[in-house]
């Protein structure tokens, strides 16, 4: 061996000596990633990712779907927001999803997923999430991917405080963020007389088991505080369901001072099968209310809106045993029970510590009544005495927090914009990693069920500054993923997200995947302007409607000339996709329509309406690029001068030349 | 060559340091389900291939399955193909039992990505047609009601 071999080898031998001691160093910010991450985040193509991630979209007012580990985006599910790409919203079949006591609100924000659970775990079989603005909570089937039932929730003031859920899917929840006075009484009163007039309340919104279908079974009267996050007791602790509060100053203004003066605001503790004894003796009250209640046929392929009008109500004061406040430091946000069910993790957003509760010493705590008073007429349990121990300096600003299948914590730190890993039995923390940056929720596969399926951490952040290619002042929400496999955290992967996430959850591929359905079946649909082949294609007038039921197959619409329409008409589409083959969908468009598209899929029936303002010949084209002859795929619309005696026709392929 | 020993030896050292860096509770994962696979279990219907001499014909026909095949046509098969012979999207129907082996029909109505993909003659009239024939989701026993449905269009008694 010659001395520059030699040499060559001494170099290389040294680099790769150097790279495993840096690959070993504890981690600054450069060095977080580590040197696995791409294979680790690697999914080849044409392969699919190991978790589906159903992510909230914030003031979206949609739901986004990530395959985790690669972070692509798969789909935006419309929710709460119009949707003109999918016609969701702007189709006569989809319109009255949207529909409130308020009318038509075509945007909300979305801030919380749940997951449907059988035994704590997840089922895979619906998703559920809430509008915090004009409060509603949407359910999502997981077959489809689509919005199949909205109900709003009456005395409520916005609806942050939900849609957790029970470990059997019993029931999802929804509390008020803003305290309002109850919708049956006199809402004309001074805001500053918040104190007399303002109340909280909590819903439990029952979910049938078989169908999903949502109705609120009951609603607690509370007092005028902000409810802010919540969790479902499970396994011991079944039967029970937390809800932070803060504001317990009841202050009406300048909350960011006023609801911070005291050193303790409360997380509620509501036994919900004590409560479900009381509707059983008929102890609740009915009041009159307003709110919609929408619900999609699949196989009708439309929704329906009706107006329920009223609601059972409980009130602690005269039910006893049902809910008791635990003091909580300083303004909590996240409320958080672990896979074991016994602990539940308060974060004080503004306190120094994480405090966690302990269900058995809860049950002890109510049995031998050890109360610290009461707060307006609610016990108070003592602080000390239900207090499973506190973590110490966990970070600044503890927000949320997430479980893993070890008994593991994982708390986000918004102010030092950082995860905290910490032990739950011993409350020691055992590694940080820093995000980028300021992060709110975090997601764990199965981290909020019974059975964590771990593997990874997905940290959703707030602000996003230098991480991507800056596109001007607006820039997509970072999210991060870790691998939490090992004892230490590991950043993997940034990726970019709509709208801005709050909670997510993420659900093992297989539980989802297999059912997932590729077509409707044109043989069952019932959509009652369905056109089930060209026999049935026709135009007919009704005063001055004009009802155009097309098919639509590559690549042509049946009609596509249609002539008899005048000025002042509302012209009804209703368009039948014959396709029977996954993933070719047919899009519908007219010149001049004051809405959208319609987005068919294979077997589905959608209507467009149409109000053509002036007289001429209007062009009509399939939207969604579906063979070598789309571009083809056109028709056209003829409008005559009112009282035109241009009789209604219709036709394709019709070449007779004019007479 | 000493110095490269040393360093050799230190590398190994190195090796199983980082190795001991490797963070320790690493799941070792259960057989790997393929999610992928799941995604076949799914209603959209391929037909199985039919082979020549599977279905024998009789000279006359089943009015009972021509009336049924006649409502499947006009459902899934009208939109592309007349009755006449005319070709729309696809080739009209006039004389295709007389034109086409049946076995040849029924893989093309049941197992149309097979055939585009491997039979010459589906080959050509994808060429001349441009648009793929659609996977109408139709089952063995439905594709013969069609069948019969052709042949009473061609004449069949």
């Amino acid at each position: 061996m010659n001395k520059n071999t030699n040499k060559v080898m001494s170099t290389i031998l040294m680099t790769l000596i150097l790279i495993t001691f840096i690959a070993c160093k504890p981690r600054g910010i450069q060095q977080a990633i580590s040197a696995d991450a791409a294979g680790k985040v690697y999914v080849a193509p044409g392969k699919y990712d190991e978790f589906y991630n159903f992510v909230s979209g914030g003031f979206s007012g949609q739901m986004s779907v990530y395959g985790i580990p690669s972070g692509r985006l798969f789909r935006v599910i419309p929710v709460f927001s119009v949707d003109p790409e999918k016609g969701y919203g702007y189709s006569e079949e989809t319109k009255p999803m949207l529909n409130t006591s308020h009318g038509f609100v075509p945007w909300d924000d979305l801030h919380h997923i749940a997951l449907s659970v059988t035994n704590g775990i997840h089922d895979g079989r619906w998703v559920f999430g809430n509008g915090n603005n004009t409060p509603r909570v949407a359910r999502i089937d997981l077959k489809t991917f689509r919005t199949v039932e909205i109900i709003e929730i009456p005395n409520s003031g916005g609806n942050h405080s939900s849609p957790f859920i029970t470990e059997n899917s019993e029931y999802v929840v929804a509390g008020t963020r803003f305290s309002i006075p109850m919708d049956d009484t006199n809402g004309d009163v001074p805001i500053n007389t918040y104190k007399q007039n303002f109340r909280g309340t909590v819903s439990f919104i029952k979910i049938d088991p078989a169908s999903g279908n949502m109705n609120i079974a009951f609603q607690i009267l509370l007092p005028g505080v902000n409810f802010d996050l919540s969790r479902a007791g499970k396994g011991k602790s079944h039967g029970w369901f937390f809800f932070s509060c803060y504001n317990s100053e009841r202050a009406n203004t300048l909350l960011e001072v006023n609801s911070s003066q005291k050193d303790k605001d409360f997380i509620l503790c509501v036994n919900w099968k004590k409560a479900e004894e009381y509707v059983a003796q008929g102890k609740g009250k009915k009041q009159v209310v307003k709110y919609a209640h929408n619900m999609y046929d699949e196989k009708k392929h439309m929704a329906t809106s009706i107006m329920e009008k009223e609601v059972l109500v409980l009130d602690p004061k005269d039910l006893a045993d049902m809910v008791y406040f635990m003091p909580c430091p300083k303004s909590p946000h996240g409320c958080d029970t672990d896979p074991t069910g016994e602990f539940i993790v308060g974060s004080g957003k503004l306190a120094a510590i994480i405090p966690v509760f302990s269900f058995t010493k809860i049950q002890k705590a109510i049995a031998d009544k050890t109360y610290d008073g009461d707060y307006e007429g609610i016990p108070v349990l003592k602080y000390e005495s239900v207090l499973h121990g506190e973590v110490l300096k966990p970070g600044l600003g503890p927000l949320h927090t997430e479980f893993d299948d070890n008994g593991n914590a994982y708390t986000s730190m918004f102010v030092s914009s950082e995860v905290v890993k910490w032990n739950i039995q011993s409350l020691q923390v055992l590694d940080r990693v820093p995000t980028y940056y300021s992060v709110g929720h975090l997601s764990v596969p199965g981290g909020p069920t019974k059975k964590p399926w771990g593997k990874y951490m997905i940290a959703y952040n707030k602000i996003t500054k230098d991480r991507f290619l800056p596109t001007g002042p607006e820039l997509a929400q970072s999210a991060q993923l870790y691998d939490i496999s090992g004892d230490k955290m590991k950043l993997i992967l940034d990726f970019p997200t709509i709208g801005e996430p709050h909670y997510a959850e993420a659900i093992p591929a297989e539980l989802v995947s297999k059912n997932s359905v590729k077509i409707y079946k044109i043989e069952e649909n019932q959509n009652p302007w369905v056109a089930k082949g060209d026999d049935f294609a026709r135009v007919e007038r009704k005063g001055n409607e004009v009802h155009v039921y097309m098919t639509s197959i590559r690549s042509h619409f049946v009609p596509d000339n249609i002539e008899g329409v005048r000025l002042g008409d509302v012209v009804y589409f209703h368009v039948t996709n014959l396709e029977q083959d996954w993933d070719v969908p047919h899009g519908f468009a007219v010149k001049g329509a004051n809405n959208a598209e319609l987005l068919i899929m294979p077997g589905e029936t959608q209507t467009l309406m149409w109000k053509p303002d002036r007289v001429g010949v209007f062009p009509m084209y399939c939207t969604d690029f579906c063979s070598a002859l789309h571009q083809e795929m056109q028709g056209y619309i003829r409008v005559s001068v009112p009282g035109s005696n241009v009789p209604i026709s219709f036709s394709t392929g019709n070449t007779t030349p004019v007479q | 060559m000493k110095t490269i020993k040393t360093l050799i030896l230190f590398m190994l050292g190195c090796g199983l340091y980082l190795f001991s860096c490797q963070s320790k509770g690493v799941k070792t994962d259960a057989p790997v389900l393929d999610v992928q696979d799941l995604t076949k279990n799914q209603p959209e219907v391929h037909g199985q291939e039919i082979k020549e001499g599977e279905i024998v014909f009789s000279a006359s026909l089943d009015q009972a399955m021509a009336t049924k095949g006649n409502a499947i046509y006009s459902l899934k098969c009208q939109s592309c193909h007349r009755l006449t012979e005319e070709r729309l999207v696809g080739p009209g129907w006039k004389g295709v039992t007389q034109k086409r082996n049946p076995t040849w029909i029924l893989n093309m109505i049941i197992n149309v990505d097979m055939m585009l993909e491997s039979d010459p003659e589906a080959q050509k009239l994808l060429e001349q047609c441009l648009v793929r024939m659609p996977n109408q989701n139709i089952t063995r026993e439905e594709a013969l009601d069609i069948i019969e449905f052709m042949r009473k269009n061609d004449g069949v008694k």
